[in-house]
């Protein structure tokens, strides 16, 4: 496997460098470096990330093969410039025992294209009752420390504050999905004006901010982590930011849809916008990009959530909740964060790499490039504007809402464990990723 | 009155006749006036609902021993800091950190397996159970105690249960003796005026 030497690349610091990467890690940055035996990648002009990592990914294997397998969500991954996912357990089985998170993290070896990290499920087949073998998760070879529920709220109060401190023993986070079940039954789109208009169900901001208030006093008073998925309104805002004040260990995240798009793309009825929660007002994006701002949200997760063009082409009421998001999620960041001047790139690469790393322990992630540092880096062309298409997107499915937006950026190149998974803004093909993957194993 | 045992609060002659036997284990026919300065208890279970476990951390840190607790979260009190006893959620780590003379088990109750304590007894057994491979890990002199009765296969195994260092069937009797000297100094005493 070669080296690499990424010349005159631009860090997040604003400092111009080349970068040589071999044996899975940094070996040397500076000018003019040189090395006869390593491949070398023109990166003037480029912004070089430490590789992305992403909280809440859905790679629907196994069971919903049909809208995602972990190597095709992997792929979507490595395109979108990132180098490690943590795969949501609403799969069928449910991650809801060793053996199914030892099989999602072997695919995710196999693959090889980014690191795969399993969230194990808090309750025993989503269902909300019974813990599932957590503890047997967490020391099963996969060792995991990020469970949810996700796509279900862990609603019951008792069961949540046992499954927080019953996580607690292992060291690991609970990362709660924030509906009230009760609040949302039917609901179709955010409750207000539009959906009293449209006459659609609502889905009411309280239904979400109700959760977390109960949550953060839940997780204090039991001394446990919380990591709040998906916050999309500014009352969520405002309930964060005094669990924060109040020195909660508390974190929570923002998807890219939730900063850039708003609820009145409800009424063209296409389900590319139909989503869970729901798109919000516009007065709730500018909180969430405040939030995101000075830190009351940490970090920014994608959700990604593909489904088949059958799940979506139909009427909005029957239409599955969900967008992709993995190739498009910088762009978006860059679009409603940099662009607009509430973010640097350093913030950017701390809520897209190294505080996700740091919530959900993914090992070998997340670290700022510098000698030593792994060798798990995004080069980004943040010069460009383009149509995102069709083209851009590299996962199974389609249901993104940006197709025919213009966005900003490009992932130029994405290098995982010192092999490259993308270059010249494509696809490394499957089967040499899979053997660097295999390689860099047995090393 | 002399408390039997109340609910999930406090259960002293238990305490008394666990105390008695480590001192009859650790000094034999000496341990007249001796106390337990120094002895190291790793309590293992349900600690939240236990009346064993409340009893006899308060008296065997009057006796000088150090206590330990080891649990999963769910089965500890909140507030536990009042016993003023070192916490761990980790038997493996427990053991290793505590070093201990004494692993004292606790019952696991059946309602509690319905309850999201955890998540079921395979669980609890291979994370908190005393099993033939802890138990072979233990020092040779390791008290292993249990205040019966017992689950076998779930919080403690056959191995454990019947090896020479467990003291269960030595704590029946000596509750005998303990809960007679409990009685006679209460009601004798008393009619004597002084203890």
């Amino acid at each position: 496997m070669t080296d690499y030497l990424i010349k005159g690349a631009t860090l997040s610091d604003d400092r111009t460098t080349d970068i040589l990467i071999g044996g899975g890690v940094v070996k040397a940055l500076g000018s003019n470096l040189s090395e006869v035996a390593a491949t070398e990648i023109d990166a003037s002009g480029l912004l070089a990330l430490p590789g992305l990592v992403d909280l809440h990914t859905h790679l629907r294997e196994p069971g919903f093969e049909g809208s995602e397998t972990v190597l095709t969500g992997s792929r979507a991954a490595a395109k979108g410039g990132f180098t490690a996912v943590n795969a949501m357990a609403n799969s069928s089985p449910v991650a809801d025992t060793a053996g199914v998170v030892e099989q999602v993290q072997a695919l995710g070896d196999r693959a090889g294209y980014v690191t795969v990290r399993p969230i194990g499920a808090v309750s025993q087949g989503l269902a909300g009752t019974h813990l599932s073998e957590i503890g047997a998760m967490a020391t099963s070879r996969a060792r995991v420390r990020v469970f949810s529920d996700d796509g279900s709220c862990v609603a019951d109060p008792l069961l949540m504050r046992r499954a927080l401190e019953y996580i607690k023993g292992f060291g690991g986070v609970l990362a709660q999905h924030a509906q009230e079940p009760r609040l949302t039954i039917g609901a179709q789109m955010n409750e207000g004006e539009l959906s009293a208009t449209l006459g659609l169900a609502g889905w009411p901001a309280v239904a979400e901010e109700a959760i977390i208030a109960r949550d953060v006093l839940l997780a204090h008073h039991v001394g446990a982590r919380l990591h709040v998925c998906h916050v999309s309104t500014a009352g969520s805002v405002e309930v964060i930011r005094w669990a924060k004040s109040r020195g909660f260990d508390v974190t929570a995240e923002v998807t890219p849809h939730h900063l850039l798009l708003t609820e009145d793309l409800v009424s063209t009825y296409d389900a590319r916008y139909k989503v869970n929660p729901p798109l919000r007002r516009s007065e709730d994006v500018e909180a969430l990009r405040a939030a995101l701002a000075d830190g009351t949200i940490d970090i920014v997760a994608t959700d990604h959530a593909p489904h088949t063009a059958e799940a979506k082409s139909c009427e909005w009421d029957n239409a599955a909740n969900g967008m992709v998001g993995l190739e498009s999620a910088l762009s978006v960041v860059q679009k409603t964060m940099v662009d607009t001047g509430l973010l640097g790139w350093q913030d950017v690469e701390r809520v897209l790499s190294l505080k996700p790393a740091a919530i959900g322990r993914v090992e070998g992630q997340g670290q700022v490039i510098g000698v030593g540092s792994p060798a798990e880096i995004t080069l980004y062309d943040r010069s460009v504007t383009r149509s995102f298409d069709v083209g851009d997107l590299a996962g199974k499915s389609i249901n993104s809402p940006y197709l025919e937006r213009e966005l900003p950026g490009r992932v130029e190149a994405t290098f995982h464990g010192g092999y490259a998974t993308v270059l010249g803004g494509r696809l490394v093909d499957e089967s040499l990723v899979a053997e660097h993957a295999l390689a860099v194993a047995s090393r | 009155m002399v408390n039997a045992g109340d609910g999930t609060h406090e259960h002293p002659t238990q305490a008394l006749l666990d105390a008695f036997t480590m001192r009859r284990r650790l000094h034999g026919l000496a341990s007249r006036g001796q106390d337990l300065d120094g002895v190291r208890v790793l309590i293992v279970g349900d600690i939240l609902h236990s009346r064993v476990a409340r009893s006899n951390a308060w008296l065997l840190k009057t006796l000088g021993a150090e206590v330990a607790f080891v649990a999963p979260p769910t089965l500890i009190p909140n507030g536990v800091a009042a016993f003023g006893v070192d916490v761990h959620y980790d038997l493996d780590e427990a053991l290793a950190a505590v070093r201990p003379d004494v692993v004292m088990m606790l019952r696991i109750q059946q309602e509690r397996m319905n309850a999201a304590f955890f998540p079921n007894g395979r669980e609890y057994a291979r994370s908190w159970g005393l099993s033939a491979e802890r138990f072979r890990g233990l020092g040779e002199k390791t008290l292993v105690m249990h205040p019966g009765p017992m689950n076998r296969g779930l919080e403690i195994s056959d191995e454990a249960a019947d090896s020479p260092q467990s003291t269960v069937l030595e704590q029946v009797t000596n509750g005998v003796a303990v809960r007679m000297a409990v009685l006679y100094l209460t009601l004798a005493a008393a009619n004597q005026g002084a203890l």
